[in-house]
């Protein structure tokens, strides 16, 4: 099994609420993120698929699909939007990183043709990053 | 779902390598310029990965202001322009970044409640890092 790790950058804004909060729990909980003219940040993405090697091509994916894929998937979705207004998966759910690793694993896996999706991280500034493994991940079992 | 959070932090301290299970020449050997009785300086970084279900009302693992808050001050406070030679728990064990990382992780595991350790990771200097997960192995 190889694993092979694909970065990609996007810029957004966010913000977080949660309206089944009050005004006073929102601010509490979510402090500055809470500001609802929203904010932004660079985000990095790593995705990281695994496979085994073709023995024609040498490779575990082919790049170039899986870059189009994460462009169209991803970037054309998320890079210069306002998430809360412009990504569906935020209309209801709040866009902390979080989140944000799940909904690229869920737009990204059904489109990967050959090689399995293994891990999507989400830097959200160069001190904060989430990982997420999927639903059902394998290693959860044994850790 | 379960979703795995990393946070990076940063702190500055001293140590000088030197086990007094050696002799002098063995700790020359075993640990070179790091042995220099007078000490040396790094600027370590600190990541520190918890995991834990995305809180529906929330979005979060935890709140990051009650991990940096721990972080803050159980381990920045007590680590960052110190020299880790002069601490209690370096009074029996080499301050080896090893060490180092198992201290931190001890530290968080006996008192940061808000969501599950996974690992520490930390770096030396930026040509080395060590991780320790107590007694699962890293996640990558």
């Amino acid at each position: 099994m190889v694993y092979l790790t694909r970065k990609a950058e996007f810029s957004a804004s966010h913000f977080y609420h949660n309206p089944d909060f009050t005004p006073e729990e929102n601010q509490r909980i979510f402090g500055k993120c809470n500001n609802p003219n929203g904010h932004g940040h660079n985000y990095t993405l790593e995705v990281t698929v695994k496979g085994e090697v073709d023995p024609r091509s040498g490779f575990v994916v082919d790049l170039k699909q899986l870059k189009e894929v994460m462009n169209h998937e991803v970037l054309d979705a998320m890079d210069h939007r306002f998430l809360n207004k412009e990504v569906p998966e935020f209309f209801k759910c709040i866009p902390t990183t979080e989140n944000l690793a799940i909904a690229v694993w869920q737009r990204l896996e059904s489109k990967l043709q050959k090689a399995r999706l293994h891990r999507v991280r989400v830097y959200e500034t160069p001190d904060l990053f989430v990982d997420f493994y999927g639903e059902n991940d394998p290693l959860e079992a044994t850790s | 779902m379960k979703a795995h959070l990393t946070r990076r932090y940063r702190f500055s301290a001293s140590h000088r390598l030197h086990s007094t299970e050696m002799s002098a020449d063995e700790n020359r050997v075993t640990y070179g310029k790091c042995n220099n009785p007078h000490g040396h300086g790094h600027n370590y970084a600190l990541e520190v990965t918890v995991s834990g279900q995305v809180d529906q009302s929330t979005g979060m693992v935890c709140n990051l202001v009650d991990l940096d808050g721990f972080v803050e001050r159980e381990v920045l406070s007590r680590y960052h322009l110190e020299n880790l030679n002069t601490l209690q728990e370096f009074a029996q064990q080499v301050p080896t970044t090893e060490n180092l990382s198992v201290e931190i992780f001890e530290i968080l595991q006996r008192g940061f409640y808000h969501a599950h350790l996974e690992r520490v990771r930390l770096e030396e200097t930026m040509m080395n890092s060590f991780e320790y997960a107590g007694t699962a192995e890293p996640k990558h």
